[in-house]
C-alpha cells in the first residue's frame, strides 16, 4: 500500500502545494487550522478539485490533471471520517452502516452484522444517530466506513469537537479499532499529542505548504527548524551564535552553552522544552541559566513558571517570557526548599536548531 | 337541511381535491427540481433564476392569469401549435385550472425545498458520495429525509395555495360548471346571486377539508421524524 500526493490549489490568496509519497500505515498531518490540511484529505477522497497535478493509491491513478482523470468520490474507494462524523440523520444505526453498500440484501445483511458485532454496537441497531452518545456515534462512522471496505481512510480531525475527557478514551479506542485494518490511515490535526500517539510518520504543514516530514519520534526530537519545533509544541526559543565546534552564545538568554556533540554549521538558534529544565540549588554549573520569575499558574497537576533570564540584563519588551513547567511529583519537592539558583539546561534535551 | 344537500352541484368541491392534488404533485417533484438546480448556480446566477422562479408568488393572481392567457390563446402561437399540433387545450379547461394553480403555488414549494436544501449539512452528502452512494440514492435517502419538515411545509402550502386558487384560475380557466368551476369560483358566483347558505356551506367544507389534510400531513411526517429536537 502507498499514496502519492502532488497537487495545487489557489483558493483566493490562500495556496496549498503539498507533495508526498509514503508507503508508512498511519500518516499524520500536523498543522494550524487553515494550513490546508483538511484541504488536502478532500482532494484525496475527490470532495474537492485541485487545479493540478496528480492523486494516486498503489497504482490506481485518482485525479491526474494532465491526462483530465477525476474520478467521483463514489469510485475512488476511500473511507473518510468527518469531524462530526456526518452520519444520517434519518438512518437508524443498521441502515446508516448499510448506507453505501451495492450488496444483495443478504450480503449487506451479513456485513451490517459483522460490523455491529466488531465495533460492539449490540442493542444499538435500531437508535438513530441523535439518540448515540459521541463514543457510539465514533464507532457507527467507523463501522460504516470499514463495512465499506476502502483502500484508504481519512480521519478529518475526529477528536477535536470533543469533550477533554471523552478526548482520551475515543482516541484510545479509534486507535485500537484501527488496529487490524490492514491499508493506510491518513489523521489530520491540529493537536500534536494526538498526531504523536498515531502516526507514524508526519507531515508538518504551514499556509498550504509542507514545512516537514519524517518519522513522527525523529521530527520531535530533531524538529530542524523554529517553525517546526514551535509546532511540535516546544514553547522557548532564543537565537544563537555558534562561537565554535562545541560552544554556542545564545543571544536572547545572555548565556553561553558547551555541548559534547558537533554543533552543525547554521545553527542560529535554540529550542528547549518546558518540562526539560533542571532546577539546580548552590553552585553555577555547566550550561546554566540564572533566571527571575516573572509569574506562576498554578494548575491541578501541574505548576507553570514564567521567567525571564537575568543574564540577558535589564528585561526588554522584545525578550520572550521562558516557560518552565514543573509535573506535581517535582511541585512536592520543590515547596520544601528554597527556590532554585539556576535553571539547567540538559544536553539531550537542547534542540540545535535554524530559522 | 337534507333538500338543500340533495339538490347541491358537489362538481366544485371534486375539482378543487382534483386540482390541488395534481397541481401539489407537479409542484413537489418541479420545486425539489429547481431548488437543487438553483443552490448549485453561482450567487449572480442564482439572484436571477431565483427571481424569475420567485415572481408568480409576488405578482398579482390577475396578473399571473393574463399572462398565462396571452401564452395559451388559441389564437397565439404557443396555444395554435398546441391546439392544432398536440390537441391540447389550455384555455377554459380543466387542464387551464391545473396550469393556473401550479405556477401560482410553485414559488412556495421552491422556496422551502430550497431553504431545507440549504440547511443541510454539506457533510452528509460529501459522506454519501465518498461511501459509494449514487447522486440519485444520496437526495432521495439523505437529503429528502433530512429536508422532511421543510419538504412538508411547502408540500402543505403548497396544497393549500393551489386548492384556493381564485385569479389566475377565472382568468385562464374561467368558471364552467361541471368542468372549471372549483369552489373559490363558485363562492364568488353564487354571492353575487345573494345566495349566501350556499356560500357559507362551501366556506365550512374548505375550512374542514384545508386544516383536516393539514392536520393528516403534521401527524404522518411529525411521528416519522427523528430528527426534530423541540426547543
Amino acid at each position: 500500500m502507498s499514496i502519492s500526493v502532488d497537487i495545487r490549489k489557489k483558493l483566493g490568496d490562500f495556496l496549498l502545494e503539498i507533495s508526498f509519497e509514503t508507503d508508512s500505515k498511519r500518516i499524520g498531518i500536523l498543522g494550524p487550522s487553515g494550513c490546508g490540511k483538511s484541504m488536502t484529505l478532500k482532494s484525496i477522497a475527490g470532495i474537492e478539485k485541485p487545479d493540478s497535478g496528480c492523486i494516486s493509491i498503489d497504482d490506481r491513478v485518482l485525479f491526474d490533471q494532465d491526462q483530465k482523470i477525476n474520478l467521483k468520490p463514489q469510485k475512488r474507494n476511500v473511507g473518510y471520517m468527518f469531524q462530526n462524523y456526518a452520519l444520517f440523520p434519518t438512518m437508524n444505526v443498521v441502515q446508516n452502516i448499510g448506507a453505501g453498500l451495492g450488496l444483495t440484501a443478504e450480503g449487506k445483511n451479513e456485513r451490517v452484522r459483522e460490523m455491529i458485532e466488531r465495533f460492539h454496537l449490540n442493542g444499538l441497531e435500531k437508535h438513530y444517530p441523535g439518540e448515540l452518545s459521541g463514543g457510539q456515534q465514533q464507532r457507527v462512522a467507523l463501522a460504516r466506513i470499514m463495512a465499506y471496505r476502502p483502500d484508504i481512510i481519512l480521519l478529518d480531525e475526529p477528536f477535536s469537537a470533543l469533550d477533554e475527557h471523552l478526548k482520551e478514551r475515543l482516541q484510545h479506542e479509534m486507535m485500537s479499532m484501527l488496529e487490524d485494518y490492514e491499508g493506510q490511515v491518513i489523521l489530520v490535526s491540529h493537536s500534536r499529542d494526538e498526531i504523536y500517539r498515531f502516526s507514524d510518520e508526519l507531515l508538518i504543514m504551514e499556509d498550504g505548504q509542507v514545512l516537514a516530514r519524517g518519522k513522527t519520534a525523529d521530527l520531535f526530537d530533531d524538529p530542524g527548524s523554529v517553525a517546526v519545533a514551535r509546532m511540535t509544541g516546544c514553547k522557548n526559543f532564543s537565537r544563537a551564535k555558534r562561537l565554535d565546534e562545541h560552544r554556542l552564545r545564545l543571544t536572547e538568554w545572555g548565556i553561553e552553552l558547551e555541548l559534547e556533540r558537533a554543533i552543525p554549521k547554521g545553527t542560529n538558534a535554540i529550542g528547549y522544552r518546558a518540562h526539560a529544565f533542571e532546577p539546580v540549588w548552590g553552585e553555577r554549573q555547566k550550561n546554566c541559566l540564572k533566571f527571575n520569575v516573572s509569574g506562576v499558574d498554578e494548575l491541578p497537576f501541574e505548576r507553570r513558571y514564567y521567567i525571564f533570564p537575568e543574564d540577558a540584563g535589564s528585561r526588554t519588551g522584545a525578550t520572550e517570557l521562558i516557560c518552565w513547567f514543573i509535573q506535581d511529583s517535582e511541585r512536592a519537592q520543590m515547596d520544601g526548599q528554597p527556590a532554585p539558583d539556576y535553571l539547567k539546561l540538559r544536553e539531550e534535551s537542547i534542540m540545535l536548531l535554524h530559522e | 337541511m337534507m333538500d338543500f344537500l340533495e339538490s347541491l352541484d358537489w362538481s366544485p368541491l371534486i375539482i378543487s381535491l382534483k386540482t390541488g392534488v395534481v397541481a401539489t404533485i407537479i409542484c413537489f417533484f418541479l420545486g425539489m427540481y429547481a431548488a437543487r438546480k438553483v443552490i448549485k448556480l453561482s450567487y449572480k446566477a442564482k439572484a436571477v433564476v431565483d427571481g424569475i422562479l420567485t415572481l408568480p408568488m409576488v405578482f398579482p393572481p390577475t396578473v399571473a392569469g393574463f399572462i398565462l392567457l396571452l401564452i395559451f390563446s388559441r389564437r397565439r402561437p404557443i396555444g395554435i401549435f398546441l391546439d392544432q399540433q398536440l390537441d391540447i387545450q389550455v384555455v377554459h379547461t380543466w387542464l387551464g385550472c391545473i396550469l393556473a394553480a401550479t405556477v401560482i403555488a410553485f414559488p412556495l414549494m421552491y422556496r422551502n425545498a430550497r431553504a431545507a436544501f440549504e440547511q443541510i449539512d454539506a457533510n452528509l452528502v460529501y459522506a454519501g458520495r465518498t461511501l459509494g452512494m449514487s447522486e440519485m440514492n444520496i437526495f432521495w435517502k439523505i437529503v429528502v429525509p433530512t429536508a422532511g419538515p421543510g419538504i412538508a411545509s411547502g408540500t402543505i402550502l403548497t396544497f393549500a395555495r393551489a386548492m384556493g386558487e381564485y385569479g389566475a384560475t377565472s382568468m385562464l380557466a374561467g368558471n364552467i360548471p361541471g368542468k372549471t368551476g372549483t369552489v373559490s369560483q363558485r363562492i364568488a358566483m353564487v354571492i353575487q346571486d345573494g345566495d349566501f347558505a350556499t356560500a357559507g356551506f362551501w366556506v365550512v367544507v374548505v375550512l374542514l377539508i384545508s386544516f383536516g389534510i393539514i392536520f393528516l400531513v403534521n401527524m404522518v411526517t411529525g411521528s416519522r421524524m427523528k430528527n426534530i429536537r423541540r426547543w
